[in-house]
């Protein structure tokens, strides 16, 4: 309040922070993060799943204290939950025994506030965000895009001078995330909140650029800002725009570049078997080869585009690209995606001829696959043990990585029929090709 | 009883196999209850029985008789409550807390009821000595035993998997302790523990009438209740009291559950934590009645909102000075302190047992005390593998046909609320008329007020059996053997086995009461560790009931461990389908 125009609401100067993995040593999950958050700005952390951008907004939060480095909340260290920051949930979060004056008066309680108070700016902060007459309601009995409304102005109820918003969208259907984001919107750009600065993480491309002043791309395992991009376009935006639609093929090309450079420069290293891998079902590589092979894109898309057309967010378009790229059926450039030669090939084959297909690419360009099958037909019995894999593979990559590359392998060396594996027993065999 | 009920509410079992916690924990359970009742042993010089009531078998005194029982039941509950509040919240808080806390509790929820009974009647006896509030508190806290392990335990439970966002946004809210334990986690924690209250009460109904009229050594005490109105019948070898006696139960029992628990469990349900409507509402005409009265209402107000304004309080405690928060001793440091005197108590703890049971036991005891033990194990497993074969069928048969479970399962739910051992006297009766073998024939009585709950959990399994998982066995045309085999068992496998653990654990309580009955002066013992127990207290032989006491409670932590929970754990992971 009373702070200078701009000055910062909070800081971080090289925050790291690392979870213990189950064996003690520590996984690192975010490195070297400087930012600066300023009074009146949105600013927006866009990451890939796995880059820590929900550790950093709770950080900031003062819900988890860093490793190393300083946190500064209005010019002072934050280590716990500090008055003046609310938080947002992806989950909504509220408490389903509490209808939703409750649900907003709680917040307050912990103030410390008299009971006729709380219930006086509790209805206030409800008429603003659009619950009147929900008062009685239990969250249960509330839509999703409902529930929502009653976490943000269980949020904005205590007046906070930062708020921290974690995918607040994300569990919302496209038209209600859509109508919540403009109502909060024009609350803000109207400055009907009391709030002086907003951190929002998503992985929504669209969303970030709809929403922000300033935007953070945060890179994977640890996670790194690897780009800032400022977005000076007015509000309202408009996502027909040529500018916004310019912004948000920019970040594809980050996203793309950067995947390529992990791609690239972890195929190199240890034989190519420190190459992650995310389980994506064969299903899909095989509806998103079809989809881009058919008339509409010729083999050759935008991101941005063909995203938009089959509704897949960051989440699921970048794995599906990786995969198809180290597989070789398509290749990444510039935030486009094209299909190889192979790739259309396989758009056109039957099933078996798809599986034949895949097992070739499968043990040319993913040196774990062809690993596992050359251990399997060198044992006697064929049989192998996943933990030898597993061992193997943490050497280079942490648990969690471990565990998705593995069940990636599985899911299409399964397709391929280049091995099977038992779940019960833990052990690949060698299947008998025809 | 009814131990590890906790996994009804779909909690997690963490560990497998037994650890060398169990042992610590069980020679700390010995090692106090043993301390308390040889203390009170000496003491108990003093004690003159006092004028007691005497207790009528006139049907009319029922009521009242009722009534006190009822009272006992209540403040027991209570009881078990507030307990529930105060250990399981530490050992949720604290690591260092939870590795005494919950070995112990899984200690103490495994030795048998009566075992403590035997060991505490004199101790309160002689803490109000000439007044009948000692036999009072003695019979309480042995409804108590029957009834706060598994509270303690669904509520440690639930602490435990508290929701992370829930967690996030109550502190950063900055919720103060205690407005987070009545915001968050008692609301978070009630469906669980109302669920574990209706079965602990059930247990609780089973022991009263035990621990009413007690009988340890020299010590004869009847405290007016239905416990020793039946007690008294049997003496008289009085059938038609029994009977009076079973009606006043069956009447009590249905006044309870629609005076109490229905209410509750209607109350209850808007702290389920799912977000999806319910398709079937508990509801209770009682709480709606309480709902719809204006009147009632109006004069409530002002309590609720004390009870409100109380609980929404922050009463937080005054933050650490500064000095005291800087001060953090090495983690390493206040565990080695930590775990060096737990060590040195232990030490000074087994010390002491040896003490107590060198003079009185040999290693000939204990081979008696095992060896009934096996033949008690044989009983159980036995019984259970019985009433599973006649009540999965039965239960599936039922869970199928939601119409006829609607009716079937309030019944099945009433029977294992229903103390069995009203029962027994009738059973004896027929034993002794026909000449049969007690060692037989008395083992069915074990399971008589248990096996309830592997038929109504079989019930719930088979309504929830997804119905087109049926439809595809039908449409494949699977059948007979085949789709017991394939489709009906593993859907209602986890259901069972939960069932089947609680069945357990109430057969081996039970065998204390059943394996030695008697009817006027006609004594049947079916021998067996029950038997061991229950002639030792009769004859206050207080080392011999430590030693059966220790022993029962190895037999059923070791059957736990190596047999229950990797079947539980198996069942979770086999019927999930992601």
């Amino acid at each position: 309040m009373d702070a200078k125009p701009n000055s910062p609401i909070i800081e971080m100067r090289k925050v790291c922070k690392a979870f213990a993995k189950p064996s003690g040593e520590p996984m690192p999950v975010l490195a070297d993060i400087d930012l600066t958050l300023r009074e009146g700005e949105i600013l927006g952390l866009l990451g890939r799943s796995g880059s820590g951008k929900s550790t950093l907004l709770r950080i900031a939060g003062g819900l988890i204290t860093p490793t190393s480095g300083d946190v500064l909340y209005r010019g002072a260290p934050l280590s716990e939950p500090a008055e003046g920051i609310a938080v947002v949930f992806q989950s909504f979060a509220l408490f389903p025994w509490l209808t939703v004056l409750e649900n907003v008066e709680a917040g307050l309680d912990a103030l410390g506030l008299a009971h006729d108070e709380a219930k006086r700016r509790a209805m206030s902060a409800i008429d603003l965000i659009g619950l009147d007459g929900f008062q009685s309601a239990y969250p249960r009995e509330l839509s999703g895009g409902m529930r929502q409304r009653v976490g943000f102005a269980r949020a904005i109820v205590i007046e906070p001078v930062l708020l921290l918003m974690d995918e607040p969208f994300s569990a919302l259907d496209v038209l209600t995330a859509e109508t919540l984001r403009t109502d909060f919107l024009d609350l803000w750009v109207e400055r009907q909140l009391p709030t002086k600065s907003v951190l929002l993480v998503t992985h929504n491309i669209e969303e970030a650029v709809m929403m922000c002043d300033r935007i953070l791309v945060l890179s994977s395992n640890p996670g790194r800002i690897a780009a800032e991009i400022q977005v000076r376009l007015p509000h309202p935006r408009n996502r027909l725009d040529t500018e916004f639609h310019n912004i948000v093929d920019e970040f594809y090309s980050i996203l793309t570049s950067r995947t390529m450079e992990s791609v690239g420069a972890l195929s190199q290293l240890h034989g190519g078997l420190a190459q992650p891998l995310s389980p994506v079902p064969t299903n899909r590589l095989a509806g998103f080869i079809e989809a881009l092979a058919s008339s509409s894109y010729e083999a050759h898309a935008e991101l941005a585009r063909i995203a938009g057309a089959l509704g897949l967010d960051i989440r699921d378009l970048f794995p599906i690209a990786e995969a198809l790229h180290i597989l070789e059926f398509a290749e990444l450039k510039d935030g486009t995606i094209k299909l190889t030669a192979a790739g259309r090939v396989f758009a056109q084959s039957g099933t078996e001829e798809r599986k034949r297909l895949f097992r070739e690419h499968l043990l040319g360009f993913v040196p774990l696959a062809a690993h596992i099958r050359h251990v399997l037909d060198e044992r006697e019995g064929h049989l192998a043990p996943r933990v030898r894999f597993e061992s193997e593979l943490e050497d280079h990559l942490n648990p969690n990585d471990t565990e998705k590359t593995l069940r990636a392998v599985i899911g299409w060396g399964r397709y391929a029929e280049l091995f099977s594996y038992d779940d019960e027993t833990k052990m690949f065999t060698a299947r008998d090709r025809p | 009883m009814e131990q590890h009920a906790e996994v009804l509410i779909g909690a997690a079992w963490h560990r497998r196999v037994p650890t060398w916690r169990d042992a610590v924990a069980t020679l700390l359970v010995l090692a106090i209850v043993i301390l308390l009742g040889s203390g009170a042993h000496q003491m108990v010089g003093h004690f003159v029985t006092t004028e007691q009531p005497r207790i009528s078998l006139s049907p009319n005194a029922l009521p009242a008789y009722a009534l006190r029982t009822t009272l006992r039941m209540l403040a027991a509950l209570v009881a078990s409550l507030i307990f529930t509040f105060i250990y399981a919240t530490p050992a949720a808080k604290s690591r260092r807390a939870e590795t005494v806390l919950i070995p112990l509790l899984d200690v103490l929820q495994s030795v048998p009821v009566l075992g403590y009974l035997s060991f505490t009647v004199v101790f309160f006896v002689s803490l109000f000595p000439g007044t009948s509030l000692g036999p009072e508190l003695a019979a309480i806290f042995a409804i108590f035993t029957a009834q706060a392990w598994n509270m303690a335990f669904s509520f440690y439970q639930s602490l435990i998997t508290v929701p992370t966002d829930l967690d996030e946004a109550s502190r950063s809210f900055r919720f103060s302790g205690w407005q987070r334990f009545w915001r968050l986690e008692v609301p978070f924690a009630m469906p669980g523990l109302v669920w574990n209250m209706m079965m602990s009460m059930s247990g609780g109904w089973f022991f009263v009438v035990a621990s009413e009229a007690i009988s340890v050594g020299n010590i004869q005490i009847a405290l007016p209740g239905i416990g020793s109105y039946v007690a008294l019948a049997i003496q008289q070898r009085d059938l038609a009291g029994v009977g009076w006696a079973i009606v006043a139960m069956t009447v009590t029992i249905l006044i309870y559950d629609q005076l109490l628990f229905r209410p509750l469990v209607a109350w209850a349900d808007k702290f389920r934590f799912e977000q999806t409507a319910a398709l079937v509402v508990p509801r209770s005409w009682v709480l709606d009645l309480f709902r719809g009265a204006s009147l009632l209402r109006l004069l409530g107000e002002p309590i609720d909102q004390a009870v409100q304004a109380s609980l929404r309080a922050r009463l937080a405690l005054p933050r650490k000075p500064r000095w005291l928060a800087d001060f953090a001793p090495p983690r390493r440091a206040v565990d080695v302190a930590w775990y060096g005197f737990l060590l040195a108590s232990l030490g000074y703890v087994g010390r002491k047992l040896v003490q107590f049971a060198e003079p009185a036991l040999s290693w000939g005891d204990v081979t008696i005390a095992v060896g009934d033990g096996v033949l008690t194990l044989l009983r159980v497993v036995i019984l259970i593998a019985l009433a599973t074969v006649i009540w999965v069928p039965i239960g599936v048969g039922v869970g199928l046909r939601p119409k006829l479970a609607e009716k079937v399962q309030p019944v099945a739910q009433f029977l294992a609320a229903f103390p069995a051992n009203l029962l027994f006297p009738v059973a004896v009766f027929l034993i002794v008329k026909f000449a049969l073998n007690p060692k037989i024939w008395l083992s069915p009585l074990m399971i008589l007020g248990t096996q309830w709950y592997i038929l109504f959990n079989v019930i719930a399994g088979a309504s929830a059996f997804p119905s087109d998982f049926r439809e595809a066995a039908a449409s494949f045309r699977i059948r007979g053997w085949r789709w017991w085999r394939q489709v009906m068992l593993p859907g209602i496998f986890p259901y069972y086995v939960t069932g089947a653990i609680t069945a357990s654990g109430g057969a081996w309580n039970a065998s204390i009461v059943s394996e030695a009955v008697s009817w006027g002066p006609t004594k049947l013992s079916g021998s067996g560790l029950g038997a061991y127990i229950a002639r030792m207290t009769e004859a206050g032989d207080y080392p011999r009931i430590a030693l059966g006491v220790a022993v029962m409670s190895v037999f059923v932590i070791t059957m736990n461990r190596l047999l229950w929970r990797p079947l539980y754990a198996f069942a979770q992971r086999r019927t999930r389908l992601d």
